[in-house]
């Protein structure tokens, strides 16, 4: 659509800015003036300069975060993506059982966070969990709390349980948008199954994974409420990923500076992969 | 490349159709000649992209079957058929390039890598695609893209026919005339059966040997343009096809032949026996003004460049001629003769006194 | 393979059921059944749970509040959202593909980057445990997304029907309400679905900025939780009580939720 020039429309805008600003702004100049100085209680500041960056970035438990927060974003992406467009082709394209499907893909999207969280907390509980229960019947010594490599496992099916959905309607809202015609065209020139899906719904798809891969990546980058429901970070530091090593040291510690520091630090780690993200994603349309 | 042919065939799109209306497609039987270049002529769902991808094998029809040569194809997957399509919208794999998007169909077939190359090219030249073999295909325009459709047909060897289902439509006006001519070209240099379905009087005229007609599910005339101009086999036909339409009156019957407002009116044909509706059709060509015949009032002239189209009310009903520039025209009252070789009979919209008629 | 396809969203949906069944489950049992055995069904039905909830001021006040800030979040970003997508989807002004951009980066914002400021922020000018304070956190995220999706919807619709309206004799504000919003009714439902979906969901800034009169349920949830030991039962039946009003507001918009996600725009 060619649009007009017109300057008028910031007022249109104002609204969202004064309140996005309001909301955005101020407390992001609280955790830059808060990063550069510290203080020992009391409301007495002293300036600190990059110290904490400085601290942040060589410090091993950041290290440990960043390389847990990863893992696991890496490893959703990688269960939750593929399974998700798998599903989704899967799906029904009409009839009555499309609405089924959808609504009851999309139920875990819209529970609390933390009731996400308790949910699986209970489903896993070995000796009263359905899920620990089964585990522990067929012979696995499964106890989350416990074990390092369980707490993963049940964290990671959390998420998948979790989230999976999301890629799942995105991905199939890109495939019912393909015209019959192509699938048509595609028996008559005598295309493979595999070929249907590379050659006309994966490049079809394309747009709307770039949009899956994005959030997902953004909201398990920033994930916090479930894991520290289920696990609380442990055991140990296991399951310790960024947010809730940060809420530690802000909430639960009071070392304001640092924290601010790693909230930037944070920030600009998420800003700077989602970047990466979406140039390499869509430097194909360009051509 | 074989004959198609078509024994009782029928489809509906829903599983147990009790009326009449609820066949898409109402028993009919059908030959297409090898090699012949058909049209498929019909308003919008009359039935004809049904018929088109029950041929295919799309569509599996409810009833009656589908020969190839003598090979009953009824059940066969459109893979098997050996049937090549270009659909309405243009259909291009976005991430290939032209080449590749030419040389699917080939590959999905394993056909050798050589043979795949020679034929590529081949068509590409035929369509004038050789400049943008590298090319992306997304990044065409809506004519390109329809080029590499029908490319993806060509570059087969073993087609039994190629259909078109209305290729045109998304194409601007200017280049339909060329990509038309080319469509012709091309049936002169392969010489495979193509089916080709539109709307549009001129693009089927122009493309086809033979036109099929067909209104609400039924194939109403089998013919040449020419046959179907001169002796239309069914009012809608005579409506239909022509600019403007054949005339239809209403009129009486009395011993087989035709009357308007008492005047016997003088007919290629005479009326069997037998109740119904009965019309005169005469095309506007064979209509001119003369000193006895039809009573008539001219009520309209309009400008068709070499000749003008006059609108006169009779007793029959608005009837529209054609007079050449600079012909005289009656201000009001006039009198119509009508050419007796090209006016026929109706009966309830068929043409009466034809042998094998419903 | 065509004809056992089904099984794949089958498998998936039974999947996603068994935990949600288990919570449901576990709440119509007695505390005893849940500690003494392992059953797969509850044995001896209850319905106490659920009866303390609703008889105990500190559960069922928890609902209200939720209901309450996830209402006002919900209407505030729809309806500033709707004037700053309309100038997206039809102008071109100074700097509005990089405030466009910028507003999308609070998506990307940690919550928890975020809790510490905004504690303090509305400590300082009052209305730290409130529900408007939660309704302006969540603002954070949701309106961005309500731009972004509304914008979708309205470059959708053709710029001759503000035209025609304009010829019409219409005001600016009388086409917008009486034309331009019926039009893009299935956007704003989207738009309003996501804003509730994600306010709904959220509990670290919800619990940050609340005490008592403004606690969400699911902040009473974790307290039961850890504080007052094994009370799975409640804790089950609270559990099952917030997915209600989600699956209510599912099932409304049903038709509409895989249309919103495609028309997201990157």
């Amino acid at each position: 659509m060619n649009k007009t020039v017109n300057q008028k429309a910031w007022f249109f805008v104002l609204p969202v800015l004064i309140l996005v600003a309001f909301n955005a702004i101020v407390p992001l100049m609280t955790v830059v003036n808060y990063s550069v100085q510290e203080t020992f209680g009391d409301n007495v500041f002293f300036w600190a300069g990059l110290r904490w960056f400085e601290e942040i970035l060589r410090s091993p438990r950041f290290h440990d975060a960043l390389g847990r927060q990863l893992f696991f974003t890496g490893t959703i992406l990688a269960i939750e993506v593929p399974l998700g467009v798998i599903i989704a082709l899967a799906m029904p394209r009409k009839g009555p059982w499309v609405s089924v499907c959808l609504v009851l893909m999309a139920m875990p999207l819209l529970i609390p966070w933390n009731v996400v969280g308790a949910m699986w907390n209970i489903f896993g509980l070995p000796e009263l969990g359905l899920l620990g229960k089964t585990l522990n019947t067929i012979g696995f010594d499964y106890n989350y709390t416990r074990q390092p490599g369980d707490a993963w496992f049940t964290l990671i099916l959390m998420d998948v349980w979790h989230w999976t959905s999301l890629v799942v309607l995105l991905a199939y809202a890109g495939l019912v948008s393909i015209p019959d015609a192509y699938y048509q065209a595609a028996r008559i020139d005598g295309a493979s199954s595999w070929a249907i899906f590379r050659y006309i719904q994966l490049p079809k798809m394309k747009r709307v994974l770039t949009i899956a891969v994005l959030l997902r990546f953004m909201d398990s980058f920033n994930i916090y409420t479930e894991p520290s429901v289920l696990t609380g970070g442990g055991p140990g530091n296991s399951t310790t990923l960024l947010s809730i090593d940060l809420v530690k040291i802000a909430l639960g510690q009071f070392d304001l500076g640092p924290a601010a520091a790693m909230s930037l630090i944070y920030f600009l780690v998420i800003l700077l992969f989602s970047w990466i993200f979406y140039t390499v994603m869509t430097r194909g349309e360009e051509q | 490349m074989a004959r198609i042919t078509l024994k009782n065939l029928k489809h509906a799109y829903m599983r147990n159709p009790q009326r009449d209306e609820d066949w898409a497609l109402k028993e009919l039987n059908l030959d297409w000649d090898d090699g012949g270049a058909y049209a498929l002529l019909g308003p919008s769902g009359c039935g004809k992209t049904t018929l088109l991808n029950l041929i295919s094998g799309l569509l599996t029809p409810s009833h009656g079957s589908i020969l190839f040569d003598d090979q009953d194809v009824t059940r066969l997957p459109p893979e098997q058929r050996k049937i090549a399509q270009v659909f309405q919208f243009p259909v291009v794999y976005d991430t290939m390039t032209v080449y590749d998007n030419l040389a699917f169909p080939l590959r999905n077939r394993g056909v050798a890598e050589l043979t795949v190359d020679k034929r590529v090219r081949e068509v590409a030249e035929m369509n004038d695609l050789t400049a943008t073999l590298g090319n992306r295909a997304s990044g065409l325009t809506a004519d390109g893209k329809q080029k590499i459709s029908l490319g993806r047909g060509l570059v087969r060897t073993d087609v039994n026919a190629i259909l078109f289902d209305e290729p045109l439509t998304v194409i601007d006006p200017h280049l339909k005339f060329q990509l038309r001519s080319k469509l012709k070209e091309l049936h002169t240099r392969v010489p495979n059966t193509m089916i080709y379905v539109t709307h549009d009087q001129t693009e089927a005229i122009t493309f086809a040997d033979k036109v099929v007609v067909m209104n609400v599910g039924e194939v109403v005339q089998v013919g040449t343009p020419k046959e179907l101009f001169e002796e239309p086999h069914h009012t809608f036909v005579g409506h239909f096809i022509g600019s403007p339409g054949m005339n239809v009156l209403s009129c009486d019957l009395k011993d087989g032949h035709a009357y308007i407002d008492g005047n016997r009116i003088a007919t290629a044909n005479r009326a069997g026996a037998g109740a119904g509706k009965s019309e005169i059709g005469v095309r506007p060509e064979f209509v001119k003004f003369a000193g006895h015949g039809l009573e008539a009032r001219v009520v309209k002239v309009s400008d068709a460049g070499r000749f003008s189209v006059v609108e006169a009310d009779s007793a029959g009903g608005l009837i529209r001629l054609l007079v050449e520039e600079g012909g005289a025209i009656p201000s009001e009252a006039a009198r119509l003769e009508f050419d007796p070789a090209a006016t026929r009979i109706y009966t309830d919209g068929w043409l009466a006194g034809r042998a094998g008629q419903p | 393979m065509a004809r056992t396809k089904w099984l794949i969203p089958a498998i998936y949906i039974i999947f996603l059921m068994l935990p949600i069944y288990w919570l449901v489950s576990m709440s119509f049992k007695t505390t005893n059944e849940i500690l003494g055995s392992f059953t797969l069904w509850p044995q001896n039905f209850t319905l106490e749970n659920y009866r303390t909830i609703f008889t105990d001021p500190a559960w069922y006040n928890g609902y209200i509040n939720s209901i309450i800030y996830v209402s006002i979040n919900t209407v505030l970003s729809v309806a500033v959202a709707l004037p700053a997508a309309y100038a997206f989807s039809r102008y071109r002004f100074l700097g509005d593909k990089h405030l466009f951009f910028w507003l999308l980066t609070n998506r990307m914002a940690p919550a928890a980057v975020f809790a510490l400021p905004f504690f303090q922020l509305y400590s300082a000018i009052g209305i730290f445990d409130t529900h408007l304070a939660v309704a302006l956190a969540h603002t954070l995220f949701n309106i961005p997304l309500a731009v972004w999706i509304l914008e979708g919807f309205m470059s959708g619709v053709p710029k001759q029907l503000d035209e025609t309206a304009y010829v019409d004799g219409y005001s600016f504000p009388a086409f917008f309400v009486k034309i331009f919003m019926p039009t893009i009714a299935a956007g704003i439902g989207v738009a309003a679905f996501f804003c509730f979906m994600f306010s709904w969901v959220e509990l670290l800034l919800a619990k940050t900025l609340t005490a008592v009169a403004a606690k969400p349920i699911a902040a009473t949830m974790t307290k039961t939780a850890s504080s007052s030991g094994y009370e799975l039962g409640l804790l089950a039946a609270a559990g099952t009580l917030t997915i209600i009003p989600g699956a209510i507001v599912i099932y409304f918009v049903r038709n509409y939720i895989a249309k919103g996600f495609a028309l997201g725009r990157v």
